[in-house]
């Protein structure tokens, strides 16, 4: 145990030491800044071109959580990107030879990493709700609607927007330990987050038993977590399926960071280096 | 400063898939000497050097620094400093970041990064970043990586490669004063000129089995003959008395090489001939074809 918290610090350093930490963080500022900046105008809009409820808008009183958890939707794939590049960026750059001669516990190496991602992760976390709540709370106070920053249970699910960026990073890591090659783990996560697992949540949508195997889908999980109304279950209210409690999603994304980081560990980890 | 402790390989082997990269090899590496690992490209050297630092499972046998596995040393960058190959660096990270990190890793002083960046003379070049490295630059920076934690024990594998001339004068005199302060040092080649002016002993290897090892002065009695180079402003008169001995010689740009006899032999012959001897000295050849007849058995490479 007395090498772990030195392989930490390793593992800090070298993110800090290379450039893509900063710049996906800013990519996730701008970018989450300007989904919930830009849904809260559109919305904004709408409730005061008409007096009606507009057709297909989300009800005035989730509004602002869902703008504000905008950070998890939207932005969880920037924590998987940064975990998975922080593991295949040691086979793509040959660094595993360097990391084991100074470190030579491997577990140990990929546990200090996945601490370190778990950090990182919650700092993304704090960036993504940076931009989700001051472009949403600035443009609602715009229209003068209600930004619920006064409401405790904004503040809750903003810090639970928060740990589910965190664990978004650790499953990052498992993913990179199980797909070591850079290019193929990035296209895998870019594939599965932005198409695979929105249609495959669109679809479960429809039968109340997919419904319940889909909410098992890490991004539903995720959704659970975190606890803000997000596009996908605003549009199918009332089709089957309860969405699994906070905690419980909080642990499925959990128990999915370790399992692939086992896996991950036996796969490729813990092989020759040549 | 830190004394060296044997390494010591017993009975390794390797396979990969069905190739034997290293059948059954056991040697054993001095303290306070430089031992030149040698053998030609693809006869297992790195795979064996790997097995050393953990880095790859041998199939069989096991290989030690000062009885313990790499694996299980208390402070392995402080015990063993090792540099594998040119391109493990993140190329966006800088030098001095670099060696940090790991500086981090193996609880190393931090004082200690710009000590080995002087040392190899790194300093002016510490906060760039590696991509735009030479391979010479990086060859340094292997290097100041493996000095990091002073370590008593050095494995550089093909340290010599891609240095300049300078460079390479520059390493052999260090590796000298590392194994003269009593530290253990292991470099590879794969070639024998390129190290055999720093070299105390050598280990051969070939398609991943032990062929000779010793001395480097082994190699030279068990070589081809040893030939003398002599030369004369007047070659003419020079190869006349040699032919008047009945000396067997070949003529080469450098001189005139004589196979069989001693310098001295041949500073008497001209000597007696009155013919004035310009240059006079053994040819050290003889190294390089034992170790090519050694590696070459049943057609290596």
């Amino acid at each position: 145990m007395n090498l772990f918290f030195p392989a930490f610090r390793a593992e800090v350093a070298k993110l800090l030491t290379t450039r893509i930490w900063w710049i996906l963080a800013i990519i996730l500022l701008v970018y989450i800044g300007f989904v919930s900046g830009g849904l809260g105008a559109l919305f904004g809009f709408l409730s005061k071109s008409g007096d009606e409820q507009p057709q297909g808008a989300p009800p005035m009183e989730i509004l602002a959580p869902m703008l504000y958890g905008s950070v998890s939707t939207f932005g969880y794939v920037f924590p998987v990107l940064l975990g998975a590049l922080a593991v295949t960026s040691e086979y793509r750059h040959r660094m595993l030879t360097p990391t084991f001669l100074a470190t030579p516990k491997r577990g140990m190496v990929l546990g200090a990493k996945s601490a370190t991602l778990l950090i990182f992760g919650a700092i993304y976390g704090v960036v993504g709700v940076l931009a989700s709540v001051g472009a949403g709370a600035g443009v609602l106070a715009l229209f003068g609607l209600d930004t619920q920053l006064d409401n405790s249970d904004t503040w809750a699910m903003v810090g639970r927007a928060v740990l589910a960026l965190a664990l978004w990073a650790v499953i990052g890591v498992g993913l990179g330990a199980l797909i070591p090659n850079q290019v193929a783990a990035i296209v895998v996560i870019l594939a599965f987050t932005q198409f695979v697992e929105p249609t495959l949540r669109a679809v479960t949508m429809f039968a109340g038993w997919a419904a319940s195997i889909g909410r098992f889908l890490p991004g539903a999980a995720s959704d659970a977590l975190v606890g803000a109304p997000s596009l996908f279950n605003t549009g199918a209210a009332g089709t089957g399926a309860e969405p699994f409690e906070w905690w419980q999603g909080g642990l499925l994304l959990a128990a999915l960071a370790l399992v692939l980081t086992v896996v991950g560990y036996f796969v490729s980890w813990k092989r020759d280096v040549t | 400063m830190p004394t060296g402790v044997p390494i010591e390989f017993a009975g390794v082997s390797k396979r990969f898939g069905s190739v034997a990269a290293v059948s059954d090899l056991s040697f054993r590496v001095e303290p306070g000497r430089v031992t030149g690992f040698l053998g030609p490209n693809g006869a297992g050297k790195t795979t064996t050097l790997r097995m050393l630092l953990g880095l790859v499972t041998p199939t069989a046998g096991s290989a030690t620094i000062g009885g313990v596995r790499y694996r299980d040393l208390l402070s392995p960058l402080s015990s063993v400093g090792s540099a594998l190959e040119a391109a493990s660096f993140h190329p966006g990270r800088t030098a001095r970041n670099h060696l940090s990190v790991y500086a981090k890793a193996a609880r190393i002083d931090s004082k200690r990064v710009p000590i080995v960046l002087e040392t190899v003379g790194l300093s002016a070049h510490a906060d760039r970043r590696v991509g735009g490295y030479s391979l010479g630059m990086r060859q340094r920076l292997g290097l100041a990586f493996a000095l990091l934690g002073d370590p008593g024990v050095l494995v550089l594998d093909e340290p010599i490669n891609g240095l300049d001339p300078e460079g390479i004068k520059w390493i052999r005199g260090f590796l000298r004063q590392l194994a003269a302060e009593g530290r253990t040092v292991l470099i590879s080649s794969h070639l024998l000129s390129e190290v055999q002016q720093s070299v105390d002993d050598v280990v051969i290897i070939a398609r991943g089995a032990l062929v000779h090892r010793g001395p480097l002065s082994s190699l030279e009695i068990e070589g081809a003959a040893t030939r003398v180079i002599v030369d004369s402003p007047n070659r003419e008169q020079l190869m006349a008395a040699l032919t008047a001995a009945s000396v067997s010689f070949d003529v080469a740009r450098a001189g005139i090489l004589v196979s069989g006899l001693e310098p001295g032999q041949v500073g008497h012959i001209a000597f007696s001939a009155g013919v004035e001897v310009s240059s006079l000295h053994r040819q050290k050849s003889g190294l390089e074809d034992s170790f090519l007849a050694m590696v070459g058995q049943g057609g290596s490479l």
